[in-house]
């Protein structure tokens, strides 16, 4: 260590570093911008604000993925639990569209949470399962096409209505983290989570149910991913298929990129708050680029890497 | 003696389990199917086994060592676009050249004939060992989370495959093709060796699918070799206990590298193989992540341990065998191609939730937390 990191927890060094690798980003675009057409686009409020918006549906889906893998676990199923809810949310439209299809996403969690919590299989594969199960409920659902239903009025205005020239679907993120940091931070949920992160048979030795802990937490995680299903849907106003396909792996790179370890039991989250804005900025200035799909999976690949040899790196074994 | 055989039993229960409903399943399957047990219907399925036998080892090898490689489809894939550009079957001097973004990137001249083919199998399988080493290294000397790592680096390996195949496209020597998704005997016709592959001792295998072939001999030279030597027995050490390994002055960091390796090469043998069956490149990112995450359903019904430490890449085969009846099933009996995803996943899920059913005995509860 030395003495400029003294300062730091080992848990703020990633969220300041990946802070201050979002200002690079914007750096680099704005001049890359200012070269070839003369405009700043990156730093105009408007433009940051949709970008946001967007950003919006990765950031409820990092939330509830960073909650998973702080008790070091992992969902896979989250791509077909987000398009299932929007689908059934959708179709069956009307006041219940909302509830039914948060309901489908607490209902995924609690299998996944059952499977992993219980029957002790590993949450790479029962989740793994449990996605292939959810997409051939939907395929047969809907016979493989895209649903012809549409997104109610309310989710609607959840996900692209404006208040204030504010994005709602802002309101709806700043919401699900404030209720994620207080748990996290304020409630003996959050130190329990932590707690079974770092070691669940100390934590189960000093009295935490860590089976109905991590129910709860795959419960979560779903519910999650079906809120960012809901309001996708509003926001293209339809469901269709592989829609939560794009968003698997940028989660979980956001939350890692934000300094949660992978294995659990240490992260903050406003790490992942940071990993979500690092990733959605990376994506809008290649797209600026006109970066080709290929060179954009290459950079991808290149800064997590790079992040991660940062301050990312593991322990050396010693013993 | 049946105490021995016994005990090897228990201790090999995943392996046995998966060779059993293999044998079950596949025999049933060719009860059913009109032209069952014939060398038609063998060399199908070893040419749709193939691929994901492959990928299923190589996700093996990592998972021993405690680690998972989420990279193993990119790999595959990525040696597949490869392959298109490198066995094209042209004639010697016929200029090599890679098209990325427009630019025609002239890299010589290439040998024709069988030399040339070979340097090209050579190549590939270079590459994808190449692949491995460096998820090995960006682990062991990174120090990063193989899962998070392989991740990473896959995503760069699909970028260089769309680099290579922005479109599905390039062409495989159509001999080679042949030779290698049929039969033995065909294959003997188009290499011409023991008399074109009518030399009487040649008949009664001749009717033996390469894939089959190929798997076996990969198995056996490979794999065998490697799990007894050092190396192949850290391997399972670190994944066992990776302090105790080091303590024990294991190379436990060879070991990891080793094992990523390895994996890199059997995704290679499985891309190579992917582009010879279809005569084309594909950067196919849908299909590479299927790939990655059907290696590990293979992995983990093929009797493997996802902590480490336990199982084989000989069990993982029959996992990735198993996993490919089940799908051959849904040909013959007809099931609307709609449930089929259905009833993939809900066979996954029994087959993990059964084996798990021996929590239930567990009787000490801070046992189940390891």
């Amino acid at each position: 260590m030395n003495s400029a990191s003294l300062s730091l927890s080992r848990d703020d060094r990633p969220i300041l570093i990946a802070a201050l690798f979002i200002l690079v980003i914007l750096a680099a675009g704005t001049v890359y911008t200012f070269a070839r057409f003369g405009s700043a686009p990156l730093l105009s409020p408007t433009y940051l604000l949709q970008q946001l918006q967007i950003g919006a549906f990765l950031g409820v889906v990092a939330a509830g993925m960073m909650i998973v893998i702080l008790i070091g676990q992992i969902d896979l199923s989250v791509p077909w639990t987000l398009a299932a809810a929007a689908m059934m949310a959708t179709s069956i439209g009307g006041p219940l569209a909302i509830p039914v299809g948060l309901a489908i996403g607490l209902l995924v969690g609690l299998v996944n949470g059952i499977g992993v919590a219980y029957l002790r299989v590993p949450s790479m594969i029962f989740t793994l399962g449990v996605n292939a199960v959810m997409r051939g409920l939907m395929v047969a659902h809907t016979g493989g096409y895209a649903p012809q239903t549409a997104a109610t009025d309310l989710m609607r205005t959840l996900a692209s209505d404006r208040t204030l020239g504010i994005p709602h679907a802002l309101f709806v993120w700043a919401a699900v983290s404030v209720l994620v940091v207080v748990m996290l931070q304020r409630t003996a949920l959050g130190r329990y989570i932590y707690a079974i992160g770092n070691k669940e048979a100390a934590a189960y030795l000093a009295g935490v149910d860590t089976r109905r802990v991590t129910v709860i937490c795959f419960v979560i995680c779903g519910g999650a991913a079906a809120l960012a299903g809901v309001l996708l849907a509003g926001y293209s106003t339809k469901a269709y298929q592989g829609m939560g396909d794009a968003y698997l792996l940028p989660a979980i790179a956001a939350v890692v990129i934000g300094g949660t370890n992978i294995l659990g039991g240490r992260g903050r989250y406003l790490g992942t708050l940071i990993g979500v804005v690092l990733i959605v900025l990376l994506n809008s200035v290649l797209s600026i680029m006109e970066m080709p799909e290929a060179g954009r999976q290459v950079i991808y690949g290149l800064v997590i890497i790079f992040m991660l040899l940062v301050y990312g790196r593991g322990e050396r074994v010693v013993s | 003696m049946l105490d021995d055989v016994a005990i090897k039993v228990r201790q090999n229960v995943g392996i046995v389990t998966a060779v059993l409903l293999f044998s079950i399943l596949y025999v049933l399957y060719n009860l059913a199917h009109p032209r069952g047990f014939s060398s038609a219907v063998l060399v199908q399925n070893g040419n749709e086994i193939f691929a994901l036998a492959m990928v299923a080892m190589a996700q093996t090898v990592p998972v021993l060592a405690s680690g998972l490689d989420l990279s193993v489809g990119a790999v595959m894939t990525m040696v597949g676009c490869f392959a298109s550009y490198l066995l094209t079957g042209a004639a010697a001097g016929a200029p090599l050249h890679l098209d990325i973004f427009g630019l025609h990137l002239a890299l010589g001249t290439f040998p024709g004939g069988i030399t040339g083919i070979l340097l090209g199998i050579v190549l590939c399988l270079a590459i994808g060992t190449a692949a491995g080493f460096i998820n090995g290294c960006v682990v062991v000397y990174g120090r990063i989370q193989p899962i998070i790592a392989t991740l990473a680096t896959g995503a760069v390996y699909i970028g260089i495959a769309l680099f290579l195949r922005p479109t599905p496209g390039g062409k495989i020597d159509e001999d080679l093709n042949w030779a290698l998704t049929n039969s033995l005997g065909d294959f003997a016709a188009t290499v011409h060796i023991f008399d074109d592959g009518a030399a009487g001792w040649f008949a009664p295998i001749a009717w033996i699918p390469v894939p089959f072939v190929l798997i076996v001999l990969i198995a056996l030279l490979v794999w065998v070799p490697f799990r007894r030597s050092v190396l192949g027995r850290a391997v399972y050490a670190v994944g066992s206990a990776e302090g105790a390994a080091y303590m024990s002055g294991l190379p436990i960091d060879r070991a990891k590298i080793a094992a990523f390796t390895l994996a890199g090469f059997f995704a290679g043998c499985g891309g190579l193989f992917l582009a010879i069956q279809t005569s084309s490149g594909n950067a196919d990112i849908p299909q590479a992540g299927a790939y990655t995450l059907n290696s590990i359903a293979s992995v983990v019904i093929g009797g493997t341990s996802l902590l480490g430490g336990t199982g084989s890449a000989i069990g993982s085969i029959f996992g990735a065998m198993v996993l490919r009846v089940i799908s051959f099933f849904f040909r013959i009996f007809d099931i609307a191609p709609l449930l089929q995803p259905l009833f993939e996943g809900l066979i996954l899920l029994a087959a993990v939730s059964i084996g798990a059913l021996g929590v239930l005995r567990v009787k000490n509860t801070l046992e189940l937390f390891r």
